[in-house]
């Protein structure tokens, strides 16, 4: 029994890695990674608004009809996110302006909705919170391991500290749009070897695995995953 | 007044790409760009969502929430606003104009998560737009996430079943790192907007 809710809790860390293995939350990944700080404060306020949203979600589980249950998720994320916000506009301003717009984007982050999808919505509050917390530190861990890569590589920098001497080998691009592609690429490939290429593939989480799942699962709002069309398919199948 | 109506258009198809410059909608972007004809239909279906959203998350923002004294709703009310939307503009296309919905209906749905949209909308609220000023933006928002997709798919179509590339490189790395390539060479585009008049 223990060790069923220790592997829940690092399930997210690496087998079920949010970015680099199921792929969902790809737009803050390459947006806040330009800097260690950045990274870590999105990876944080994601994971906060994970847990709660995981453990609210599966609370109300047998309350929330199923028809309507994705506009009720969405709405209960973007209020986590509100308190969120309000928290970090308060406290933290400077975090708060650095993440700037994306910090309103964590509700449409396919990571929550897809976690309420996957999994918060048929099992126990304390599983569902376990799910978040491993799923938002895999979210952290990855954003940092980015945002690592970018800041040192990119501007000779850790977390805004200089690093004189690999400042002559200097890659700044690596800290603009391209090289955000670039390096999140590498990254998936380089997890692609470390695991043999044995990871899930993205057809085994069914439709809700796909970085449409919230949109794809209100599609047919109420009509088990299986039933997608073919179209849809296509879409899960990057 | 129309040169600076230009200027939002053409910096934000250009130089501020969504897409590849600002990272929104990047799922939509990787996902639906296998085949040309879906991409342009998504591409179209985003912007027409884009203006609309914009043109009715604008008056809320501006003489409901503002008004009231809720700013801090804006989340909440945009993203449900946009969900109703789309739901909607679905519902609408799937009765007058059925052959529409047919092409792209499918689309539609995926659009109330597209971060693009939501995105857009406030940020028209945040860079203090007009209300005219909003709905250019959010246009060539659109238009530059139609024109991503669309050079996207081209050098998909390339990509896809191509034998040479290394295993592990195959799917998804190689998609990224030729979605890095098409962004750096939108960074050709900047400095356009300074020169744009002269």
């Amino acid at each position: 029994m223990k060790n069923n809710k220790m592997k829940i809790l690092t399930n997210g860390i690496l087998k079920e890695n949010p970015v680099l293995v199921l792929v969902l939350g790809t737009c803050p990944t390459l947006a806040v990674t330009t800097g260690i700080v950045s990274a870590i404060s999105m990876g944080l306020a994601t994971l906060a608004v994970l847990v709660c949203s995981n453990i609210v979600i599966s609370a109300l589980r047998n309350v929330i009809s199923d028809k309507i249950r994705i506009p009720a998720y969405i709405v209960i994320i973007a209020g986590f996110v509100t308190a969120v916000q309000m928290l970090l506009q308060a406290f933290l301003p400077d975090v708060y302006d650095m993440l700037g717009v994306y910090l309103a984007l964590i509700v449409v982050n396919c990571i929550i909705l897809g976690r309420a999808e996957m999994f918060a919505n048929k099992n126990s509050v304390v599983d569902s919170a376990l799910d978040g917390v491993g799923m938002g530190i895999g979210f952290t861990l990855t954003l940092f391991l980015m945002g690592f890569v970018r800041e040192v590589f990119g501007n000779s920098t850790f977390a805004g500290i200089a690093i004189p001497f690999l400042a002559p080998f200097k890659l700044p691009i690596l800290t603009s749009a391209p090289g955000g592609f670039f390096v999140y690429g590498v990254l998936i490939a380089l997890v692609a070897i470390f695991t043999k290429g044995e990871y899930p593939k993205k057809k085994s989480f069914g439709c809700e695995g796909c970085p449409s799942a919230a949109s794809c699962a209100k599609a047919q709002a109420g009509i088990p995953c299986d039933g997608a069309k073919a179209e849809e398919s296509e879409v899960a199948d990057v | 007044m129309i040169k600076s109506l230009i200027i939002i258009l053409m910096s934000s198809i250009l130089v501020n790409n969504y897409t590849l410059s600002k990272f929104l909608g990047i799922c939509p972007f990787l996902g639906v760009s296998k085949k040309t004809d879906q991409a342009t239909g998504m591409g179209i279906a985003v912007t027409a969502v884009m203006v609309v959203a914009t043109a009715v998350t604008w008056p809320i923002q501006t003489y409901v929430l503002d008004n009231l004294g809720l700013g801090f709703l804006q989340t909440i009310v945009f993203i449900l606003v946009i969900a109703t939307l789309v739901q909607f503009v679905e519902i609408v296309l799937k009765k007058y104009i059925p052959a529409l919905h047919k092409s792209l209906g499918v689309y539609l749905p995926l659009i109330t998560t597209n971060c693009a949209v939501l995105g857009v909308t406030i940020n028209n609220i945040s860079d203090g737009y007009n209300f005219i000023e909003s709905i250019f933006s959010a246009l060539g928002c659109g238009l530059g996430f139609l024109l991503a997709m669309v050079l996207f798919a081209g050098v998909r179509s390339v990509l896809e079943g191509n034998n040479k590339i290394p295993k592990r490189l195959q799917g998804l790395p190689i998609t990224l790192i030729a979605a890095s390539i098409v962004s750096l060479s939108f960074m050709g585009f900047g400095g356009i907007i300074e020169n744009l008049f002269g």
